[in-house]
């Protein structure tokens, strides 16, 4: 479960976050809001790449400052931009990496990688450079390279951005489909339908947090 | 993203070499054109980096785009040189050049990144005892690798960007965002080895 208890954040003078304070456990958490409401400032939370400035975070009761490499353990994230998550030359090698360090032998590593790969539909591409990929087979790629690592959160920050329609709703379905707990950011509000909550930002603040029809009533009317 | 130091696959003898022992063999070979000075024994040594290709099976298409690429920088370079140093000088500044870029080009068109690290990791394995972490060097080594290629592509898109806008060419107009995307790759990059629990923080 994450919590976040009186968290605020500044950069600087500027007050990006205030008085959020919530506790997720519901499965398809999603957050939406304006640019620059500070949407992504409170994902990267989660895994302890920003600090509170204000209040903490709890993410199954460690503090992601402070238990950064165990709370990463647990929570995966995908980034908007694959280009920049895509860290090794190939499909298979690029998965494998995200397996380094956890004590597994090469070819068990690649033979996950595989295995996950072809699973979600890129066996084909295995070997083939990665970044000649399209821009839905990336995006699935990062997504690969978090899932081996079997966290048990999946935090996705406007993960469908670069896709076009038939790819984001295939992202978004497969995201549905997942065991994990998966929080989303996104401004895609049509793909919202099967969550379970949604949380709406303004101003670096909590204005909504309701199932998704009434928040996001909330949220087109505030954007008149 | 241009395939510029991208890993061609492939079944070659030079493939199959060990990635640690070619990496010696390229060190060897740049170390002898550095000692080298007759333009002779320079030429056998560009001849043997250059002939690496056909051996390594490299298909034409990515042989000519080395070709292009570094061959704009070595014609600079053996210019400048032949107006500072004489023509003498100048062909053995540019024949080092060009065993040394073939080489290294050549490196990493065999050879896979992940084969890169492991050998840095298993060759650098003593240095343990005296507190480093050869896992940390290697997966340095192995992203210094990946640099090249992904900050040519970047400078590609620059300067295409750059193009169709009609801006001709301008030093600032090309540093300015060049260095910003730059900047910005190695920031996410930063935070996507983070979230893939490399590093510290
Ligand atoms: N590193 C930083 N330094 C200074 N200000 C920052 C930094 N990162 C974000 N900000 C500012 O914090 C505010 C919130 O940014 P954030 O990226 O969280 O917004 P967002 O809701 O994700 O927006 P978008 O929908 O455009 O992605 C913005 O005003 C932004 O300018
Ligand atoms: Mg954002």
């Amino acid at each position: 479960m994450i919590e976040f208890r009186g968290v605020g954040h500044r950069y600087g003078e500027r007050v990006v976050l205030s008085e959020v304070d919530l506790c997720l456990e519901q499965r398809r958490v999603a957050f939406v809001g304006a640019n620059g409401s500070g949407k992504s400032t409170l994902a990267r939370m989660v895994n302890g790449l920003v600090h509170p400035t204000e209040g903490s975070v709890s993410v199954d009761g460690l503090d992601p400052v402070r238990n950064g490499r165990a709370v990463r353990k647990r929570v995966g994230f995908v980034f908007t931009n694959p280009d920049s998550q895509i860290v090794m030359p190939t499909p298979e090698e690029d998965v494998a990496f995200s397996l380094r360090g956890k004590g597994i032998s090469k070819d068990e590593r690649e033979r996950k990688a595989r295995e996950l790969l072809s699973a979600y539909g890129l066996g084909g591409h295995l070997e083939h450079p990665a970044h000649q990929l399209s821009g839905g087979q990336k995006q699935l790629l990062a997504l690969c390279a978090m899932l081996v690592r079997e966290p048990d959160v999946l935090v996705c920050d406007e993960p469908t951005t670069l896709l076009d329609l038939r790819n984001k709703r295939r992202f978004v379905e497969l995201l549905g489909s997942l065991e994990q707990q998966v929080l989303l950011v996104t401004h895609d509000l049509d793909l919202l339908g099967g969550f379970d909550r949604v949380v709406v930002i303004d101003g670096g603040r909590v204005v909504a947090d309701d199932t998704p029809e009434p928040a996001l009533r909330y949220y087109r009317k505030l954007a008149e | 993203m241009t395939p510029l130091g991208l890993y061609e696959p492939g079944a070659s003898p030079l493939h199959r070499a060990g990635a640690g022992w070619k990496l010696l063999g390229i060190l060897a070979l740049a170390i002898a054109a550095f000692v080298l000075r007759d333009p002779l024994w320079l030429g056998v040594l560009a001849a043997v980096a250059v002939l690496g290709y056909p051996i390594a099976r490299i298909p034409s298409r990515r042989c000519l785009q080395s070709a292009r690429t570094f061959g704009v920088l070595v014609v600079v370079v053996f210019a400048l040189q032949w107006l500072l140093l004489g023509l003498d000088g100048a062909i053995v500044v540019g024949l080092r050049l060009v065993t040394a870029l073939a080489a290294a080009n050549l490196y990493t068109l065999t050879t896979r990144i992940v084969d890169v690290i492991g050998s840095v990791e298993r060759g650098l394995g003593p240095l343990r005892r005296i507190g480093l972490r050869p896992e940390r060097l290697g997966l340095l080594v192995g992203l210094t690798v990946q640099a090249v290629g992904t900050l040519a592509g970047i400078a590609g898109e620059v300067r295409e960007a750059a193009k169709a806008r009609d801006a001709g060419w301008s030093a600032t107009a090309f540093a300015v965002p060049f260095l910003v995307r730059t900047l910005r790759h190695a920031d996410e990059l930063g935070e996507a080895l983070a979230a893939r629990g490399e590093g510290e923080r």
